[in-house]
């Protein structure tokens, strides 16, 4: 029945080939059903932390649940686990009343069935290695896994999207910003086979790819301006931003991207780029505040990088075990400093101002620094010289005011000299007074300076020289990018067990990099590991982890859910795949295609699942409301950087440069007032760094942009793989009233007005193309077409109101235009960018 | 997820949509500007499974580190002891930030002490408006805390976590139990910053939802510029235009509700309706013209001054509009130097802002279910800092609380002789926020949200236990 239906109504599965599978079976598995409850409900005192283990019972490990009777396979009655959870007695049932744990009459009526079943365990599905489904040929993977499970659930896909959405989506995705209503009707009116396909692939090509993928990529490695703490300081790291994007449109591959992170600066060919890369491990938090303890601090950014580590290439929240073994999975407390010793090589001040970092140029830029380098070392070595010729005239000078009583001309009688002038002739005169040995440093200077200045000036050039080189080259190092990054020294930091974390204690034993023990791991014997070594063990084809980790991140950014919902947890408190057949298949895939990014993207959004309409009846909806099981695309509001990035590409504002220094769009005055050491003014960016893209913006960790933040932008203090996506009223009085948005709105009612469109109607037709990529329906004109006369009417009789209203922001408005007109306009431009619409990819 | 009360305005938009054109589609809150109050937030707890004793909290947050030896805890002892090295059995081993491996010299109170009220509970004579309201006045003086540095001590004070991305209490407050003020944020912070001292800087984080959701996070009111950021319309536009395009907005975007079949739509739209009655009642909410000259004077405030006595007040008639969490920052109690004096100005300026705010919340019946806690971010050395100051300490500090639930003219807990370490009934911040939420008619060991794996709370895992002493 499903299947007939779904080849006359949806067409596009019907080359799958269905095995519908019994979902009547009431077989239990252990990952998919059991170990849920048994992790949220009984490891904390059952499981692997030795440390916490209560009634030296555990339950995460078969043969000791069957050993200490909690489990009798295939016996319910004699299994304690059992008795104890349908127990009535509050001092007997399990979980205890003051753990507020509670099972449900179905989880409970789960494990009996699993006891009765023989009680099988499996290891938990993350640390299996994936395993790649056999797909038949000349299909997409996607399609097939999908429609197995929708299959299963007696679900059925949705349509194909049109083709406007289907751009629309398409930009969105992969570009961030809307395309422009010519390459809608293009893509529409092309009638070629594989117009989709062909889109694709000019999208992946577009230059803003990058931009677009780098922006998930900077928060899972907390990528920000500033330091964090205290007093919040910037530090050198964008060019580590423009690396990433770099990467991203090169489609470097993931396992390369991953080895340069960690260990870019270890690499046999490391160079400019891979240290570049390598500027990951100094993305952490740091202080500068006065009393801060160098152990403490060391401490936190040890366990600041194994969290990164864990979040980003794992799925693994690591952060437990910094005080004890973890409690629902087996990461122990030795894994975790062992993980954080692979960093004690890293070179850097625990406390205080971070260094400049390294010079990131061109080897034009390098040899024109080495120039002035070479040129200022010249300069010193002639200023010696010219010093070493002084200092004997100084001495012979020296021994002729001594013995002839000379009195210095600046304060001899009858002298008008400058104040300067008179004041380092009395400071000279009275070191001279004084027997050579017992002149201070200061008063030998004194000496030094006058003779130099006054007395003998015939080396002055040099001196003048000396300092014009130093100006020059000073300046020019001053002008080149910089950026912190991993410097290896083998002076290695200590690395301790913290006993609970403390870091006074200094008990605990010394670790030695070594990676985490539950996993599969390379044999290297004879010498410690390195970060390198962690670098390809993290890409390594035996890791179960990181692609499935990474892929499941990159579906979340296709279909606005991960496969695992919870994307930085794949251990066992997180959630088990609804289709780990797909997460495994899109795993294996990503690294049998050599961790090809843009491959893994094309399989999916050329997949019939993703091309489906995101909209559904309430009783799909109600179905399945959080779109788990794909049988549709999903509708969300863009992210924080992309509603900017819209507004701003709407309006014609936005620039298209990629890359540099972080900029500062428009802030309200007295944001930073709380910020201090030292007090900052927040001076924002002029000319085409106002309209820089969202991603640009300047990261300040405490105080991130006010309109990033309402829009769910994370500070990036710590590593961060899913933004909320929360709908507040900040967000609207931003977009109604924050400069950014009245200047693009009023830019945009400037090309409505220079459009070809010449009457009210047309113009809003053109608006609507601009913003929507469609034509407005009737009763969105009747809806605006009287807000347009009322506000003309409202401006033609206060045109001083008109004048004040054009004023925001730094764009002029253009010349010739009739300042009521686009006041008007200006209004009309602002319901459009306010719209829930645009900021909605659907 | 759309609530019930954005179903509403929903519908009622729609309903109102009986004629095309704008007219008919103008905003509930433009046809009646102040009867249409739109319905409070609710919050994540169904139902609250203790009694609630309060319904609100302001914290008074004194950020920097006041000693507790100038303020609240009477050392005699140490007075004594002044100039003397101090014992090393008392410190050895132990973390102290600034004075770390240096010699270490006791550094008696810098101001006489006295007894107030019926409770003849001995504070710093510099508190004589506090003293007056002592007996409704509950000091914990075995308050300890783990951070010793003030951006992860302030974490660990507003989230009970020194990781950031953790949510604040008042985020933590608003989530469980939603805000009873419509148009107003559930959760608001004002900071204040007075004269002289170390003017430490705070973080925004101090304030965020961490991972709840972000309509949780705590809303800055300014004293400067815009009260809340983006609130003014642009320049040239009235309140009737602003009006006019939100009104369209809206009638566009439930049109497009229609079709799209999107419940996140009519979210969108109530949200644009609360910006807009909050462009009206925030102004209206800080416009203090309409309160007394002797309810002005009872704060000592001018009008707008920025002060923490107008923050005081502003508190009070926050609490009157049913926000939920009200969180106040006074900054520069940094006192690594010149303690004796710094105490002294930091005294006038919050002893009779804080007398008032109990008083006036009294006579209007609202301190009966409003908790009023005053902290620090931890307290500071007995031993002296460069002669004339104190150091970061987190043994012992002295915070208090008053109002809903709670006994005044108590002491609760003591530190030792020497103001070194809490000795007595020694209490945690995970214990000031357990006993928090139980005020508010929350089980803090129940009440959690599950984040990376974990059942987080706000009081943490390592166990937190309600300050039963302390509640009437």
């Amino acid at each position: 029945m499903i299947r007939a239906s779904l080849l006359t109504v949806m067409g596009w599965f019907c080359l799958v080939s269905i095995t519908i599978c019994g979902w009547a079976d009431d077989r239990v598995e252990f990952n998919r059903d059991v170990r849920p409850i048994l992790s949220d409900n009984c490891f904390f005192c059952h499981g692997p932390d030795a440390g916490h283990r209560q009634a030296d019972l555990r339950l995460d490990v078969r043969e000791a649940a069957i050993e200490s009777g909690a489990i009798q396979p295939k016996d319910v009655t004699a299994s304690s686990l059992i008795q104890r959870i349908l127990s009535a007695d509050p001092d007997e049932v399990m979980p205890p009343p003051d753990s507020n744990k509670h099972l449900t009459a179905e989880q409970k009526a789960i494990l009996q069935r699993w006891v009765a079943q023989g009680a099988e365990y499996q290891q938990h599905w993350s640390y299996e290695p994936p395993v790649k489904a056999e797909i038949p040929k000349g299909q997409n993977a996607i399609d097939v896994l999908v429609q197995r499970r929708l299959s299963e659930i007696g679900m059925e896909p949705s349509p194909r999207a049109d083709r406007r959405t289907l751009i629309r989506r398409l930009y969105s995705d992969l570009i961030g910003v809307p395309p422009t209503p010519e390459e809608v009707a293009a893509f529409i009116a092309d009638e070629q086979p594989n117009a989709y396909e062909r889109l694709v692939e000019r999208v992946l090509a577009n230059p803003h790819y990058g931009e677009r993928m780098a922006i998930g990529w900077l928060d899972v490695v907390r990528f920000a301006d500033t330091i964090g703490y205290h007093s919040d300081t910037p530090r050198n790291v964008w060019p580590y931003r423009d690396w990433v994007i770099q990467c991203f449109n090169e489609n470097k591959p993931f396992d390369r991207f991953t080895i340069e992170q960690v260990a870019g600066d270890l690499l046999p060919d490391a160079n400019q780029e891979t240290r570049i890369g390598s500027a990951f491990n100094r993305l952490l938090l740091s202080t500068e505040e006065g009393g801060a303890q160098a152990k403490d601090y060391e401490a936190r950014m040890l366990t600041d990088r194994v969290r990164a580590i864990g979040a980003g290439w794992l799925g693994q929240t690591t952060g437990c075990a910094q005080c004890h073994d973890h409690k629902f999975d087996p990461i122990t407390m030795r894994d975790f400093y062992s993980l954080g010793a692979f960093f004690a090589d890293i070179q850097e001040p625990i406390l205080g101002r971070r260094e400049d970092g390294m010079i990131v140029a061109t080897e034009a830029e390098r040899a024109k620094l080495a120039e002035l380098d070479t040129a200022l070392a010249e300069a010193q070595k002639k200023r010696d010289a010219a010093a070493a010729a002084l200092d004997s005239a100084q001495a012979a000078w020296e021994a002729k005011v001594a013995t002839e009583n000379v009195v210095l001309p600046e304060i001899a009688g009858g002298a008008a000299p400058t104040e300067g002038e008179k004041k380092g002739a009395t400071e000279a005169a009275t070191a001279l007074k004084k027997e050579a040995k017992d002149r201070s440093a200061k008063e030998k200077t004194a000496i030094q300076t006058y003779f130099r200045q006054v007395v003998d000036r015939s080396q002055q050039s040099v001196f003048d020289e000396l300092a014009e080189k130093e100006r020059d080259r000073n300046g020019y190092y001053g002008s080149l990018a910089k950026c912190l990054v991993s410097v290896s020294t083998t002076k290695t930091r200590t690395v301790r067990i913290l006993p609970r974390g403390n870091w006074m204690d200094e008990s605990g034993e010394v670790m030695q990099p070594a990676l985490p023990h539950y996993l599969p791991q390379p044999v290297i014997e004879g010498r410690p590991l390195n970060r390198l070594d962690l670098a390809q063990w993290l890409v390594s084809r035996e890791n179960p982890l990181t692609a499935r980790t990474v892929m499941n991140r990159l579906w979340k950014q296709f279909f606005g859910t991960g496969l695992s919902k919870v994307l930085d947890d794949l251990g066992a408190q997180g959630e088990p795949p609804r289709n780990l057949a797909l997460l495994d298949w899109l795993a294996c895939e990503f690294m049998d295609s050599g961790w090809d990014m843009k491959h893994m993207v094309t399989v999916i959004v050329t997949s019939q699942a993703y091309q489906q309409i995101s909209t559904a009846s309430p009783e799909r909806l109600a179905a399945d409301p959080d779109n788990r099981e794909l049988a549709r695309q999903s509708a969300y509001r863009v992210d924080a950087e992309l509603v900017r990035d819209y507004a701003l590409s709407i309006a014609g504002l936005l620039s298209p440069t990629i890359g540099g220094p972080s900029v500062k769009p428009y802030q309200p005055e007295g944001y930073w007032e709380n910020l201090n050491f030292p007090v900052r003014q927040y001076v924002a960016d002029t000319g085409e760094s106002q309209h820089r893209r969202g991603l640009y913006t300047w990261w300040q960790r405490s105080f991130l942009h006010p309109s990033l933040l309402a829009f769910d932008a994370p500070s990036r203090e710590e590593c961060c793989a899913e933004r909320n996506r929360s709908n507040i009223p900040q967000q609207a009085l931003i977009l109604l009233n924050d400069p950014t948005y009245v200047e693009a709105a009023r830019a945009f009612a400037g090309e409505i007005l220079a459009s070809s469109a010449t009457t009210d109607r047309d113009r809003i037709i053109w608006a609507w193309q601009k913003a929507l990529q469609r034509d407005p329906r009737p009763e969105e004109l009747e809806t605006i077409e009287p807000l347009l006369i009322q506000h003309r009417q409202i401006y033609q009789s206060q045109h001083d109101a008109a004048t004040a209203f054009l004023k925001v922001g730094q764009v002029a408005p253009p010349d010739g235009l009739d300042s009521v007109e686009l006041a008007a306009w200006t209004h009309i431009a602002r319901v459009l960018l306010n719209l829930h619409e645009t900021m909605t990819r659907s | 997820m759309m609530t019930s009360f954005e179903c509403k305005i929903a519908r009622r938009l729609f309903l109102s949509r009986t004629t095309q054109g704008l007219g008919a589609v103008a905003l509930s809150s433009l046809l009646t500007p102040r009867q249409c109050v739109a319905a409070p937030l609710k919050g994540a707890l169904p139902q609250l499974p203790l009694p609630q004793r309060a319904k609100r909290v302001i914290w008074l947050t004194m950020a920097g580190g006041p000693s507790q030896l100038e303020t609240f805890d009477p050392k005699p002892k140490l007075a004594e002891m002044h100039g003397q090295p101090m014992p090393d059995s008392f410190t050895q081993g132990q973390q102290i930030a600034q004075l770390q491996g240096q010699k270490l010299t006791c550094f008696g109170p810098q101001h006489p002490f006295r007894a107030f009220g019926e409770s003849q509970i001995e504070i710093c004579e510099l508190f004589p408006h506090l003293g007056s309201v002592i007996d409704d006045v509950c000091f914990i003086r075995s308050m300890t805390t783990d951070a010793i540095n003030h951006d992860p001590a302030h974490m660990f004070m507003n989230t009970g976590s020194q990781i950031a991305g953790r949510p604040s209490m008042g985020a933590w407050v608003t989530y469980g139990l939603g805000s009873d003020a419509a148009d107003l944020p559930g959760f608001l912070v004002l900071t204040s910053l007075g004269k002289g001292g170390q003017n430490q800087p705070i973080a925004a984080r101090q304030w965020s939802s961490g991972f709840l959701p972000s309509r949780y996070q705590g809303v800055q009111l300014r004293s400067k510029g815009d009260p809340v950021m983006y609130l003014s319309n642009p320049p040239g536009m009235t309140r009737d235009q602003q009006g006019a395009d939100v009104a369209a907005i809206n009638a566009l975007n439930q049109q497009q509700a229609a079709l799209a079949l999107d419940p996140e739509i009519a979210t969108r739209i109530a949200q644009y309706e609360m910006a807009f009655q909050m462009q009206a009642s925030v102004p209206d909410l800080i416009d203090v013209a309409h309160e007394t000259q002797e309810t002005l004077d009872l704060y000592g405030c001018q009008p707008g001054d920025g002060s923490f006595a107008s923050n005081c007040l502003l508190a009070r008639r926050l609490a009157e509009r049913g926000v939920r969490f009200i969180q106040l920052y006074h900054k520069d109690w940094d006192h690594h130097g010149g303690v004796k004096e710094g105490v002294a100005q930091k005294a006038l300026e919050i002893d009779r802002p804080c007398m008032a705010l109990i008083t006036d919340l009294k006579r209007r019946g609202l301190l009966e279910d409003t908790l009023i806690v005053w902290a620090g971010e931890f307290g500071r050395t007995p031993m002296s800092q460069g002669g004339s100051g104190r150091d970061h300490h987190n043994k012992a500090m002295t915070v208090w609380l008053c109002g809903a639930g709670v006994k005044g003219g108590l002491v609760h807990g003591s530190s030792d002789e020497l103001g070194y370490a809490a000795v007595e009934n020694v209490t945690t911040v995970h214990d000031l926020h357990a006993t928090m939420l139980h005020l508010l008619g929350v089980r803090h060991d129940a009440f959690s949200v599950k984040f990376q794996g974990l059942d987080a709370r706000l009081t943490g895992v390592e166990g937190a236990h309600v300050i039963d002493a302390i509640l009437s």
